[in-house]
Order: C-alpha cells, then sequence, then structure tokens
C-alpha cells in the first residue's frame, strides 16, 4: 500500500526518542560495556613501521608472562584465497580483509596489526606486547597518491597489475585499477565550448571519528558455538565476515548488536571480532578488546584523500558541454577506495552532453579506507563545485542560475547510464531561491557560498517481525542496527500502519538468531528497505487482525474494516458490532489462531535518490588565516521525513563533519610514514563553538517507491560542505582554494601568494 | 612493574621531606591535568606523587602589601571568580580561562602550568607580562625568583628535585596599567595555541606608555620575555609607527619550529599579529576601557 498522499497522524511528528532515557542516563549498552565470568582481555601489537618485512615474531617471552594465556598471529588465521566480499558501501576483499585485521608477511602501514595477546589484565595485555619480539626489514614507503603512482614509487603488492587497463602492465605498480565512463565525444564538446575553466584538487583522508572506539567481547564455547557482543553498522555481516576469516560456518556464530555510538561507514568492516574469537577459541574464555583512539586513528579505516583534474567547457550562456575529470584516490594499504562513486557523483547532479571521467585506485602505506557518508561523493563534488563557481564568476552569471540551468531532471541520462527518475533536485535549487539565507544581501566583511551535492541512496535486504502482543501492545524488530533514528522511524511507519499512538510500539535491533538476514546499515538505506519490510510486516498483522474479528464476530474477513487501531463493520450489511481494539483483539488470539505476528524480507529496489544544496556565509581573517563560518543553510530532498528532528539531525550532522573536513581535519604524517596527530587534540574535529546553528531546509519530493515517500538522507549532507565553504572563502579572499583542508596556515600562505 | 606511591602531606615541611626522600621520579601534583595526562599515556612513570593541594593556603588568593598572592595550586576557575585578580590582571585571568575545558579549569593551576614547561602554556605568557614572582620551599628553605626564571627548555624547569612552588606574588599595580593575553588556536577552543603573546602596559595620564612587559609563547623552546617589544612600546603611544616597530620585534623575537601545529612562517607571521592586537586590549584597558579579549 502507498501512504504518500494519505492523511498521515504519526509519521511527519516528532515523538521523543525511544532510545534517548538510555543514553543521556549513561545506562545503554555500548561495545565496550559488556563483561563475561572469567573473560581475559586482548591486545593487539601495532607495526611501528609503515612498510616493512615482517622477518620472524617471535612470542615465546610473552608467552611466559604470568597472565598471559594465549598469543596469535597470521598464523592462527586461515591463508585465505582472493575473494569479493559484499559490503555495504566500498569493495572489499577477503584476503585483504584478512591481511589487514593481521599482518601477513609485510607490515604495510604504521598500525597495522601483527599480533594480539589474551591476558588476565589490561596491564598485563599490554606488558606482554613489549615482550614480543618482532623482526622488521624496513621498506621505502610512500605516503602521497600522486608519489604512489610515481615509476619509482616502492610497491606494496608485487601481485597488484592495474586491472582496468590492455593490454595488462607487465610490472606491479601501486594502482589497482583504472575506471572509465564516457558520455558523448568529450574532445567535440569542448570545441564548441566558448568559457573554459581548469584546475587542480587535493582532499585529505579523514576520519569518521565517531566517539566511540572499536570494542567486542567474543566467547567460543567448547562446542564451537560462538557469540559475539560488539557495536557494527550491521551484526549479520560481523558474523559473515568472522566466519569467513576464520573458516567457519555462518550458522555457528550470533552475532548481539550493541549501541553503537557512531560509525558514519567506519564500522562497515571488522577489525577486533576474528582477533577476538581466535583468542577465545585458543583459550577456552571469553576475550573482550577495545582499541584505544590512537588505535582507532592508527588502525582503522578513514575515507580517501585524493588528486583531482577538472576542465569543464561552457557556452556564454551557461550551457555546460563538455567536462573531463581525472580521479587518483587513495585506496591505503589495500585495494578498494570509493573510485566509482567518486567518478559518478560529482557529475550525476547535472545533465551535460560530454563527459569523460577516468578514474585510479591506488595503495599507499596508510590504513585502508572504509566507508565514510557518501564515500567519494564528497571528494569529487569538492572538485566540480568548486570548478563551478569559478565557472560562473567567469561566465558572469550567479551561481545559482548556473546550476539551475544545467541541474539534472527526470529523463537526464548520466555518464554511467542511469536515467534519473523522481529526483527533487529542481526544487532544492527552487528552494535555495527563495530562502531568506539566499535572499539577504551578504553582511559586510563576509562572503557567500553555494554549492550542491548527490548520492546514490541504496536498498537491499532487510528483514522486519511485527508481533501483537497480548496485551494489545505491539513489539516491532528489524536486524538494522540503530545509527541515526531507526528505531524511532520504524515504529511510527508501524504505528501509522496499525492506527495506534506510537507509543504502544517498542522497537527492538534483534540479534542474528532472531531475524531474518538484513544488510548492514549503510547508503542510507534503513529507513528505506527496513522501512518497507516494517511496514509490510505491519500490514499483514493489520490483514491478519481483521480476520482474528471476523471470527470473532463470524462474519467475512472482507466485510471487517481497519481504522484508528480498531476492527469496524465495513458497513451495515456486514452487522452491528461495537468495534475491536487491539487489546480486545490480542484476548483473544489463542481461540482465534493462536500469536499474531508477521515477518517479512524484502530485497527493496527503487531508493530514490538524494540532491542537496548549502549556502554558507564565512568571513576570513587575512592576518590569520582563520575562517569562521557565519551561517549556515543546509536544504535537502528527503522525500518524506518519518521523524523531521532525526532528518534535520542528519543534515546538521553531515554538514558540521563536512565543515571539519574544509578546514582542519588532516593526518599528519612524519618522514617516517608515522602518523603525528593520533587523538582529538591534533586531529581538529570541529568543537561547538566552531559551529553556528545549521539550518535544515527540509523539501520533500516523495519517492514512489516507499510506502511513505521516504528516501535516504543521511549521506547527502556531507556532499557540498567543502565546496560551499571553499567557494565562500573564495569570494572572501579573491584567492581559490583548492587543497583540503582549509587551515589558518595554508589559508595565510595562499593568500601570501597571491600578494594579498 | 615499580610500584606508585601517593602522598598528601598537610605541611611544606613534609612534602619537602617526601621529595628529598624518595630514590626514584617523584612528581608533584596540584590539579594533575597535565600529569595524570602523562602518566596514562605512558610518558611518566613516576614512583612518587607528592599532593601539595592539603598543605594550608596553597589554594587561597590573598593580597598583602597592596599587592595579591595567589597560592600555587588555586585551581584556574578560582582565580577567574576573583573580583581582585580579575581587576588587577584581567590579562592572566582571560589566559587562566583559555586552558583546556571548563571541567579542566576546575582543577588546572598555574604552579602546573609554569613548571610542566610547555612553551605553549596559555597563563605563561600572562604571567610573565605580570612580572609574577614564584615564591619556592625546597630543603635549603625558602627562595623567590621571577617566574621566567622557572622553565629552562621543554618540560624541563630551574627547581631541584625537593622543591616546589608555594605561591605566586603579583606586585602592586600603578594607575593606568593594562595586561592582555591573545593566543591563536585553529578552533574556537578545547585547543593548544600555536602563538601565544602576552602583553602588560602602564601609561601616563596623556596615555603614552611608561612601562611594558611582552611575552610570546610558541615561537621557541620556552615561553620568551621579549624587551625588544617592550621597547617598542616604552615611550610611545599605541600609533601605527608603534604598533608597526612592535610587530617587528615580535616577529625577530620568534624561533620557532615547523611542526603539526604550525610552520616557522606561519608562527613569525601570526607572533606579530597577535602582538598588535593584544597592545591594543592592554592599552585600552590601562585607559580604564572594558574589554572582552575572546
Amino acid at each position: 500500500m502507498n501512504y504518500i498522499d494519505s492523511n498521515l497522524k504519526v509519521v511527519g511528528t516528532r515523538p521523543i526518542r525511544p532510545d534517548g532515557v538510555d543514553k543521556v542516563t549513561g545506562r545503554a549498552i555500548y561495545a565496550a560495556d559488556t563483561r563475561a565470568s572469567g573473560m581475559l582481555w586482548g591486545k593487539i601489537l601495532r607495526s611501528p613501521h609503515a612498510h616493512a618485512r615482517i622477518v620472524s615474531i617471535d612470542t615465546s617471552k610473552a608467552e611466559k608472562l604470568a597472565g598471559v594465556r594465549a598469543v596469535v598471529t597470521s598464523a592462527d588465521f586461515p591463508n585465505i584465497a582472493s575473494e569479493e566480499a559484499f559490503v555495504g558501501e566500498g569493495p572489499m576483499n577477503f584476503r585483504d580483509l584478512s591481511a589487514n585485521i593481521m599482518a601477513r608477511g609485510k607490515a604495510l602501514y604504521e598500525g597495522h596489526a601483527v599480533a594480539a595477546v589474551a591476558a588476565t589484565t589490561q596491564a598485563i595485555a599490554e606488558d606482554a606486547l613489549a615482550l614480543i619480539d618482532v623482526k622488521y626489514e624496513v621498506l621505502p614507503h610512500v605516503i602521497d597518491v600522486d608519489e604512489a603512482m610515481a615509476d619509482n614509487a616502492p610497491v606494496l603488492h608485487d601481485d597488484m597489475f592495474t586491472s582496468g587497463v590492455t593490454p595488462k602492465p607487465a610490472k606491479a605498480s601501486n594502482i589497482a585499477k583504472v575506471v572509465t565512463f564516457k558520455k558523448g565525444d568529450v574532445e567535440a564538446g569542448f570545441k564548441t565550448a566558448e568559457v573554459i575553466v581548469e584546475g587542480t584538487y587535493t582532499t585529505k583522508p579523514v576520519h569518521q571519528a565517531y566517539i566511540e572506539p572499536h570494542a567486542c567481547l567474543a566467547t567460543y564455547g567448547s562446542d564451537g558455538q560462538i557469540t559475539i557482543h560488539s557495536s557494527s553498522q550491521g551484526h549479520f555481516m560481523v558474523r559473515a565476515y568472522t566466519a569467513k576469516l576464520l573458516g567457519m560456518d555462518i550458522a555457528n556464530i550470533r552475532c548481539t548488536p550493541a549501541e553503537i555510538g557512531g560509525g558514519f561507514g567506519g564500522k562497515t568492516l571488522v577489525y577486533l571480532e576474528p582477533v577476538a574469537v581466535a583468542l577465545s577459541r585458543k583459550t577456552g574464555k571469553s576475550v573482550k578488546m577495545q582499541m584505544t583512539r590512537e588505535e582507532v586513528f592508527r588502525g582503522s579505516g578513514p575515507t580517501s584523500g585524493a588528486s583531482m583534474d577538472v576542465k569543464i567547457g561552457a557556452k556564454k550562456d551557461g550551457t555546460i558541454v563538455a567536462v573531463n575529470q581525472i580521479l587518483k584516490f587513495q585506496a591505503g594499504a589495500f585495494a578498494g577506495s570509493p573510485i566509482g562513486p567518486g567518478c559518478m557523483c560529482g557529475l550525476a547532479l547535472y545533465d551535460i552532453e560530454h563527459i569523460n571521467v577516468v578514474g585510479y585506485d591506488v595503495v599507499s602505506n596508510r590504513p585502508k579506507v572504509a566507508a565514510y557518508r557518501a564515500p567519494g561523493a564528497p571528494i569529487t563534488s569538492f572538485a566540480i563545485e568548486s570548478a563551478l563557481d569559478e565557472l560562473a564568476d567567469k561566465l558572469g552569471m550567479d551561481p545559482l542560475t548556473l546550476r539551475e540551468k544545467n541541474a539534472a531532471r527526470n529523463g537526464s541520462k548520466t555518464h554511467y547510464g542511469v536515467t534519473h527518475s523522481n529526483i527533487g533536485f529542481e526544487q532544492v535549487l527552487a528552494a535555495v531561491k527563495t530562502h531568506p539565507h539566499w535572499k539577504t544581501p551578504v553582511k559586510t566583511g563576509q562572503a557567500r557560498g553555494l554549492a550542491c551535492g548527490f548520492w546514490f541512496n541504496i536498498g537491499g535486504e532487510s528483514s522486519a517481525n511485527v508481533h501483537i502482543n497480548e496485551d494489545g501492545s505491539v513489539s516491532a524488530a528489524t536486524g538494522s542496527p540503530d545509527v541515526g533514528g531507526s528505531r524511532a522511524s520504524m515504529g511510527m511507519m508501524v504505528a501509522e500502519v496499525l492506527g495506534i499512538s506510537v507509543d504502544k510500539v517498542r522497537t527492538t535491533v534483534a540479534d542474528t538468531a532472531s531475524i531474518g538476514f538484513t544488510f548492514l546499515t549503510g547508503g542510507s538505506r534503513v529507513t528505506f528497505a527496513t522501512g518497507m519490510a516494517v511496514t509490510q510486516a505491519a500490514e499483514k498483522v493489520v490483514d491478519e487482525l481483521k480476520k482474528r474479528a471476523a471470527m470473532i464476530w463470524e462474519i467475512q474477513a472482507d466485510a471487517v474494516e481497519w481504522r484508528d487501531g480498531k476492527a469496524f463493520p465495513a458497513g451495515s450489511n456486514a452487522g452491528a458490532f461495537e468495534p475491536l481494539d487491539l487489546a480486545a483483539i490480542a484476548l483473544k488470539a489463542g481461540r482465534t489462531g493462536g500469536p499474531i505476528n508477521a515477518e517479512v524480507s524484502v530485497n527493496a529496489q527503487g531508493a530514490g535518490a538524494g540532491f542537496g544544496a548549502h549556502i554558507c556565509d564565512v568571513s576570513v581573517d587575512k592576518e590569520t588565516g582563520a575562517v569562521t563560518i557565519e551561517r549556515y543553510t543546509a536544504i535537502q530532498d528527503v522525500g518524506k521525513a518519518i521523524h523531521p528532528s532525526y532528518v534535520e539531525g542528519q543534515i546538521q550532522g553531515g554538514a558540521v563533519q563536512g565543515i571539519g573536513w574544509a578546514l582542519n581535519e588532516e593526518y599528519i604524517y612524519n618522514d617516517k610514514g608515522q602518523m603525528e596527530n593520533p587523538g582529538f587534540l591534533d586531529y581538529r574535529c570541529p568543537v561547538a563553538s566552531d559551529i553556528p546553528m545549521i539550518e535544515a531546509v527540509l523539501v520533500e519530493v516523495p519517492n514512489p517507491r516507499h510506502p511513505f515517500g521516504a528516501r535516504g538522507v543521511g549521506e547527502v549532507p556531507i556532499v557540498p560542505p567543502m565546496a560551499a565553504i571553499g567557494n565562500a572563502i573564495r569570494r572572501a579572499t579573491g584567492v581559490s582554494m583548492p587543497h583540503l583542508p582549509m587551515s589558518p596556515p595554508t589559508i595565510l600562505a595562499a593568500l601570501s601568494a597571491a600578494g594579498k | 612493574m615499580p610500584g606508585l606511591t601517593y602522598t598528601a602531606p598537610t605541611s611544606v615541611d613534609a612534602a619537602v621531606k617526601l621529595l628529598a626522600g624518595s630514590s626514584g621520579l617523584a612528581k608533584v601534583l596540584s590539579g594533575g591535568t597535565d600529569l595524570l595526562v602523562q602518566m596514562r599515556s605512558g610518558r611518566m612513570k613516576p614512583e612518587l606523587i607528592v599532593d601539595t593541594k592539603k598543605i594550608p593556603g596553597i589554594m587561597d588568593i590573598r593580597e598583602e602589601n597592596g599587592g595579591l598572592i595567589v597560592g600555587a595550586a588555586t585551581p584556574g576557575a578560582v582565580v577567574e571568580a576573583n573580583a581582585a585578580m580579575n581587576k588587577a590582571w584581567p590579562g592572566v585571568v582571560e589566559a587562566l580561562d583559555l586552558i583546556g575545558s571548563t571541567q579542566v579549569q576546575g582543577r588546572c593551576s598555574l604552579a602546573g602550568n609554569l613548571c610542566n614547561a610547555s612553551p605553549a602554556a596559555d597563563s605563561v605568557p600572562a604571567l610573565y607580562a605580570a612580572a609574577a614572582t614564584a615564591v619556592i620551599v625546597g630543603s635549603k628553605g625558602r627562595r623567590e625568583i621571577p617566574v621566567e626564571q622557572v622553565p629552562t627548555g621543554p618540560g624541563r624547569t630551574s627547581l631541584a628535585k625537593d622543591e616546589f612552588i608555594l605561591e605566586f606574588k603579583f606586585p602592586p599595580r600603578p594607575a593606568h596599567s593594562g595586561d592582555a593575553y591573545l593566543r591563536f588556536i585553529p578552533r574556537t577552543e578545547m585547543d593548544i595555541a600555536v602563538v601565544g603573546c602576552g602583553i602588560s602596559v602602564t601609561l601616563d595620564d596623556k596615555g603614552v606608555c611608561t612601562a611594558a612587559r611582552c611575552s610570546l609563547g610558541a615561537v621557541a623552546p620556552t615561553v620568551l620575555l621579549v624587551q625588544a617589544m617592550a621597547d617598542a612600546l616604552v615611550g610611545h603611544t599605541l600609533d601605527d609607527a608603534t604598533l608597526a616597530k612592535l610587530d617587528a620585534a615580535a616577529q625577530a623575537a620568534c624561533k620557532p619550529i615547523n611542526d603539526k601545529r604550525g610552520t616557522i612562517e606561519y608562527r613569525t607571521k601570526v607572533a606579530g599579529v597577535l602582538a598588535r592586537r593584544a597592545a591594543k586590549i592592554a592599552f585600552d584597558r590601562a585607559s580604564g576601557k572594558t574589554v572582552k579579549a575572546h
């Protein structure tokens, strides 16, 4: 059923979040909050070298330390053949994943795990790490993406022969693959161009900076049955990956999702769980592991940094006729940057006749990248949206008008083959035009930037269960970890379908043994796909409730109508009966066929793409290079906001992470390839006082493929900020800012180079 | 592993005896906002901790002979709430108000900030500019030295193993005096100074500077007391020419390094900028204006 134009009572309101009290009172159980009797503490020894051959590992001294129960190295894990893994938002190979959680033969980045210890206390485990004698042969390393592509660069993997080029290269290199997207004839297109802009842009790897470090508690039972308690964006993913990396059956592992303290894509793969299970198997005890913040920075994935070239050709009237874009993405130590989405997303917003995009996936001696909110899109859009701003200036055109003129519409065919349908980009741009922020003149001493962003959003496999309890209250369960308010939105959709108040529905995240397979929380898929499953389960329950009422009344089921949480006779012909509510029907469930319950599994298709536009006003202290974000407005097509406060929160959070990416966040390496700022003091995420109120404006162009019209909202808002801020800074200073982060020293150096 | 002994003596004598008697690394604890972090990260492994906070008077502020005495372990928040300190030394107060967070300021102390001997310490340039003296106690008795003689290098001080700071003396404040502290950080709070600058001035009736002390933080291995900056101010009103000389003197005094927090060029340039801005605030305050620096 489709509820898009119906009179909604619950969906679209702002009830108090169901997980709020536990979180603000500190009672919520996060990954590090569980204990098991007799448990051991696991700790990981990490490589101090950016690139080194592991000559030998002698664990004998560590094993002899009182309190140490086991030491594992890569020898304790099966050697896995190359095989593509399914994963939410970025490609991953099981062989690489295995080598990433425990180095095999070579340490490929500073912080790469080389051994792990289980001991009776954390202090003993840490002391034991110092007793593990690893002999390294230190190799030359490479950090930067352009340097990693150079002919004389140290090669990380001697079996990496660039794919996507013919003939196959004879020599191994750090370029894992080359991808190409072509539309039209770009050379012919540039011949018709009257104005051309060109630029080279670079971005730095940035960490997801979730506040909760990775942690888990694993128990390998003597019967080979395994339980894992951990926080992730997908406990089914944890189960499958752990099984694969240890050569076990999936059925023997049960994963319980902990409350998650942020993921943003960074918890769509495993680091600790297989190690904890291996230590538990070796010791027969439960093993608890938790990373420090330093380990999170040194050992877990940020998103890619990149180097990009852009050339855009346009007619004098603003029609963009041709775009050439080259993108080189850092993948970290193993192949698999988000180069695909990087090649697609920057230009997906515009209807352009001739496009040529070439992308390179490049390894270097840094932690393997992991997904981060709209992986690849913020990077490519920084380049495209910055270049568009320069184009607007060159054309003497307002930056909004330039975008309106070229905006993708329904029916626009992208350079990667998809034809847009049911998109709301034009509506977003219209909302920019009428918004008070855009219409207010820029204050003296400030300047304004505009940039847009796109993300595909995905659907996929989800399972949900709705159960009417004995008293008529409702339990709903799904397999989706709640990273952004899904317990609230799922409960609201169930309540809407059942016609009851949302406080009668309690939603939980079920473990892997208690609900059908559910793909991980990523790609902004949960409200769409799991929402579809839970809505369908609620509808099945309504059908069943009507049947039960009909049985109680002894009439035909199609003579029963369901509204406002009650069964009514469909008309006077059906008979005169007092309406039956959930409690009345539940009371008689035992006599009308047993429990009232429905579980639905879907493979949801038709996730509507998302578009956003951000406006920001900045001031720049030209003597120190400090940037102040004075005003910020984020406008986005959200399809239908199920719980508008959560949607606004997603948009605000994305914008804030983007502001950090734009202004200060970066990994600082010394000449040995070691990270110098593995903590929040010198890895500078924004603090609250850096950020103005982010005004989130919800544009609702319903997605007809979702029962309530929802489309994904969590990723689009991190796409526009870097260019929006960069464009504002350029307009404030008259100097282009093609390199992130636009930190005070960078800005002052750029001003000084420009003689300002 | 060697054990750790924690003590909290209630007299100067007892504290000094404990420090003198320790065979391993002994650390004086006041607020602990540096020491505990260093211990947790494994950089510092003391055998003995002598907590001074139980020593009478060490967490108090009092007036004496027209000046102010601030106990060495007095939390920053207590100094910030003290009316006399706000009136006489707003620059010192605002420097303390920049350290860490509100929570950290509930513990961190002037003595800790000075003896941690970081060149980037926020309260130290303000203390130097204020011409404060440190009252030091130890086995050989009591001595008083200018605060700028305490740090000798990054993480190093001139204090003997059995010595600690008991209190700071702030001199009486002549009429038409004002001080200010400014720092630059990439964010708006919760950060470490990339450059810091403390300036204290006394003016005559016509606004001409008769005395000045100027200091720079995070541009050399220790906080610097820069006489050339003071020379640029004394005898002048704060006109453009004076500001330009002050800026140049500040830049000339910098001996910074390139590190994760800033480049040599950046630090040098910004030192000049902050000197000009801090001087304006200090002069305004000396002229009786109430100015908020942050």
